[in-house]
């Protein structure tokens, strides 16, 4: 079993991109598993969604705490937050950022891109969680382009759906997807 | 067809196979996405259904209970303080032996205000003489409730039915659940036959004062309804798994508890955490296993009692709390099995959404190893 962990703010929509990857991944013919912890969510404050993957059915529901994967939606978090709290050694944080962070841990790999200038690109409005949803399915190939796409065809209606279908094969072709 | 969905939409499109003719509820964390979609259901003439809109969960199930003494099939579904709220229709709709089918989203009671997953909810009405059901996953949650109508409307049952499944861990949780078709919930659940309904060209009387002379006897009818209704559950378990290859024919889920010296007995999403932890333990030589309750009412005394033969140990996760007393399911466990000599320890555990981990239900075989239970596990000491 494999275990994703995502770092938001309120508003994000890091709840909405867990479904989406849980969607992409059964679409992509794995069990998976996809809960938000649980909070008051605010607009801005920090909030975490999981998402689990398996060849089995899935029976664990206690939350993640030592997940393969980690997305951080906004970089400002790793001051507040340990986001690599956790992160298996070997395991992949992909952070939407300008600039690389300091202080990055050892033994993990860290993939940087800057979502926000895709998704402004894109979709005119700075929600990254489609794009990085593009960057997870390159960076860890548990979900399949395809199975991606239809799960925001199905999320998302018309010019929406296509936007964000875009913004994440931008993420894709950018971390190298495929390759 | 297995499909991924949210686990209150699948109780929602459930729901909505089982052709309920009138829905009244009021939304409340976290129930609402449930009763949302329902009404949406009904708005795009998706289920025909009297979607009554109420000022509160004490009309909405009042207004359910006048619906389904006319004898229509009703839904409703609550959580927490609605439930609470409910208390006395509650008590009605079983004595007038109603059988209208509740989904509980299990939620904690305040004070304080907590909207986080326990059990206190619907263990606090288990006097009520409303069937109770608890699923650990979204497809269990999902398969329960055709079950639930078709036991609480046989004519040898007649009592309401809570079908429970544990707020956000499993309502809001993206998971795989096999959705049957309206065709086959129709073949499965017929159409309901009220055995009474109120009827204006002849006239009958529901929810009368009973004197000293005649109370008692309706509370043993009540009763016997309920052990009645043990057999008519295995058989609704029985059929659904020659429909549908699950098979809900126990009251009890036994997880390798052949040769096991310790037992976990629980309910609801804690059973599929307890099932993972189990596995590593039996790798590491601990001979563990689980009793998981499906029907906490009827309480399967006599398939619990018969699970457990062989066990040195028993250990009760409860997510809640009679207070005064201990677990309410660890109480009943210890009445029943006074004087077999098997040891029960009752573990008081996740109450208000707090997280349980595998390591959790490890240290809790360590501790009953020990013989140390009857306490609250987990509890933060240093904010005491």
């Amino acid at each position: 079993m494999r275990e994703l962990r995502i770092h938001g703010r309120g508003g994000q929509g890091s709840v909405t991109a867990a479904e989406l990857i849980a969607v992409a991944a059964f679409e992509s013919g794995v069990y998976s598993q996809a809960f938000p912890a649980f909070g008051v969510e605010r607009r801005g404050a920090p909030v975490q969604a999981f998402v689990r993957f398996s060849d089995s059915k899935i029976r664990l529901r206690s939350q993640v705490y030592e997940p393969d994967y980690v997305i951080v939606q906004d970089s400002t978090l790793i001051k507040d937050v340990n986001v690599f709290q956790g992160l298996k050694k070997g395991g992949i944080a992909i952070i939407n950022t300008e600039k690389a962070p300091d202080n990055l841990p050892e033994d993990v790999r860290v993939l940087t891109l800057d979502a926000t200038k895709i998704a402004l690109e894109v979709l005119g409005v700075p929600i990254t969680n489609t794009t990085l949803i593009g960057a997870f399915a390159a960076a860890s190939g548990e979900i399949e382009l395809d199975a991606l796409e239809k799960a925001l065809r199905q999320r998302f209606a018309g010019s929406l759906a296509d936007k964000n279908v875009a913004a994440s094969r931008r993420a894709y072709d950018g971390i190298g997807g495929g390759a | 067809m297995l499909q991924i969905t949210e686990g209150s939409h699948a109780v929602a499109e459930i729901a909505k196979f089982c052709r309920p003719q009138v829905v009244a509820a009021y939304p409340i964390t976290p129930q609402t996405h449930i009763v949302e979609a329902l009404a949406d259901m009904v708005a795009n003439c998706e289920l025909d259904a009297e979607y009554i809109t109420v000022e509160s969960e004490f009309s909405a199930l009042s207004a359910c209970l006048g619906a389904s003494a006319a004898g229509s099939r009703v839904y409703s579904a609550t959580t927490s303080q609605g439930l609470a709220l409910m208390f006395e229709v509650c008590f009605n709709v079983a004595g007038m032996r109603q059988p209208i089918v509740m989904s509980i989203v299990n939620r904690s009671l305040g004070a304080p205000l907590s909207i986080w997953n326990d059990q206190q909810d619907s263990i606090s009405l288990r006097d009520s003489g409303w069937l109770q059901f608890y699923a650990e996953d979204n497809q269990e949650a999902t398969d329960l409730h055709m079950i639930a109508y078709k036991v609480a409307e046989d004519h040898d049952v007649l009592l309401p039915a809570f079908v429970c499944f544990d707020g956000f861990i499993l309502s809001h949780t993206y998971e795989p659940v096999d959705m049957p078709s309206q065709e086959e919930v129709d073949a499965y659940l017929p159409a309901f036959t009220p055995y009474h309904r109120l009827d204006a060209k002849d006239p009958i009387s529901m929810g009368m004062y009973a004197t000293p002379d005649y109370y008692m006897e309706f509370r043993y009818e009540l009763e016997r309804a309920m052990q009645r209704s043990i057999d008519v559950i295995k058989r609704a378990g029985a059929e659904f798994a020659e429909q549908f290859g699950r098979d809900y024919s126990a009251l009890v889920e036994s997880y390798r508890l052949d040769d096991a010296e310790i037992a976990f007995i629980a309910m609801g999403s804690i059973c599929g955490t307890v099932k993972d932890a189990i596995d590593e333990m039996r790798d590491a030589g601990k001979k563990v296993g689980l009793a998981k309750i499906r029907t906490y009412r009827p309480f399967p005394t006599e398939e619990l009692t018969r699970a457990l033969a062989g066990v040195s140990t028993v250990a009760v996760l409860d997510k809640n709390i009679s207070l005064g007393s201990g677990g309410a399911v660890g109480t009943e466990v210890k009445a029943m099995l006074a004087g077999s000599g098997i040891t029960v320890l009752d573990y008081i555990i996740a109450l208000g959404g707090r997280d349980v981990r595998k390591r959790d239900i490890a240290a809790i075989v360590d501790l009953a190893d020990k013989g140390v239970g009857d306490m609250f596990y987990g509890l933060r000491t240093e904010v005491l």
